[in-house]
């Protein structure tokens, strides 16, 4: 006696859409979240959230803290060099479809810490979809950066989400930073620090957009 | 705070020994004692076993510029939990040979203090158990808190 009824008796049983408008429309409609709060961005992130903001209306509030249940990334903070492979990390565990969101001045381009310690924007690590500016941002403009997300997955095709190799995960992380276990030596540090480029080609990001 | 206590050990150390102590200075409620680098251990030894100085507070490192000689200055806060007093300790080190002795023999805590100065302005000490870096990552190039290290660094973490 539902809605459902009405729509099924004024509508044929067999629909014909075009897969990607249906199979977008339901990833959009159901963001999951990573929780990634990695400075004062994180507290505007969680006020999105709250009861005054409600992230819910727009189907992105269930905040996952495992990647693997996640498919939206939000970085929200400004990442340090020895965070840079676990976020990287983080980001490969998380299963396609995903997506990555930089929140704040800092995630974006490294905001006021233009200094050794601080990642100069998170696009050197993950691809990034949507950049939110603002020191920090917000909580509005973290919903309207999720409702752009969103109008940019509508434009998605399925074919282009296939999963990052491993290599070039492998490739990604930044060197050096990798945990030293327990009892390396000085020496033994100093023979993995061999010069490799900091920057990582998002190669991923090529196959996406291409 | 009172520096009495502390008066009174360095003094009676210096009475033992008058090469232990190079130079005492009591200002501001604060009393440091600058010890050259060959005798530290046993300044620590003795302030820790014969004068009740048990607690390492802190131990950290200090870069006076590349113009300054000596350059490099480490600096050992010691309290005293029975008698309720510190005593600061300093050793002056030149650019050329940045090594002082570890005093992980005295104090076990000193280990990752000395590995943090170690990591940040670049000091070396002879004898300690596992002289890695600590906050940065192992295959930083430079120590971050020396004055003359570029603030972005250098390649290729420089991003710029």
């Amino acid at each position: 006696m539902g809605l459902e009824n009405k729509i099924f008796e004024s509508l044929p049983d067999v629909l014909t859409v075009k897969l990607d408008a249906v199979i977008n429309w339901s990833r959009k409609s159901s963001l999951w979240p990573a929780t990634f709060g990695l400075a004062c961005c994180a507290i505007e992130m969680m006020n999105t959230v709250s009861a005054r903001n409600d992230l819910s209306r727009f189907g992105a509030e269930t905040f996952r803290a495992s990647p693997r249940q996640a498919d939206v990334m939000i970085v929200s903070g400004r990442v340090s060099r020895k965070m840079a492979p676990v976020l990287r990390r983080i980001y490969d565990q998380m299963p396609e479809p995903k997506w990555v969101i930089s929140m704040g001045a800092c995630a974006t381009s490294g905001g006021v810490f233009d200094n050794y310690a601080i990642v100069q924007g998170v696009d050197k690590v993950v691809p990034v979809d949507v950049y939110v500016p603002g020191c920090p941002p917000r909580p509005e403009m973290l919903v309207h950066a999720i409702t752009m997300l969103q109008e940019k997955i509508m434009k998605e095709s399925v074919k282009e989400r296939t999963d990052t190799y491993e290599d070039e995960s492998r490739r990604s992380i930044v060197p050096g930073t990798l945990p030293v276990t327990e009892g390396t030596t000085l020496e033994e540090c100093a023979k993995d620090a061999e010069t490799k480029p900091y920057s990582v080609p998002s190669e991923h990001e090529k196959r996406r957009s291409s | 705070m009172s520096t009495e206590f502390a008066r009174e050990a360095i003094e009676k150390l210096r009475t033992g020994n008058e090469n232990l102590v190079a130079d005492v200075k009591d200002a501001l409620g604060e009393y440091t004692a600058t010890v050259p680098a060959s005798s530290i251990v046993e300044v620590c030894e003795k302030l820790k076993n014969e004068h009740g100085f048990d607690l390492l507070a802190d131990l950290c490192g200090c870069d006076r510029g590349p113009e300054d000689d000596p350059r490099f200055e480490v600096n050992y806060h010691l309290f005293s939990t029975e008698h309720y007093n510190r005593v600061r300790l300093k050793v002056l080190l030149s650019e050329d040979s940045p090594n002082v002795d570890t005093v992980t023999t005295v104090w076990k805590t000193a280990n990752w203090h000395e590995r943090e100065t170690y990591d940040l302005v670049g000091i070396i000490f002879n004898g300690h158990p596992d002289l890695r870096r600590i906050l940065l990552p192992s295959d930083f190039d430079g120590h971050a808190l020396r004055k003359d290290y570029p603030l972005r660094g250098y390649e290729p973490y420089s991003l710029t």
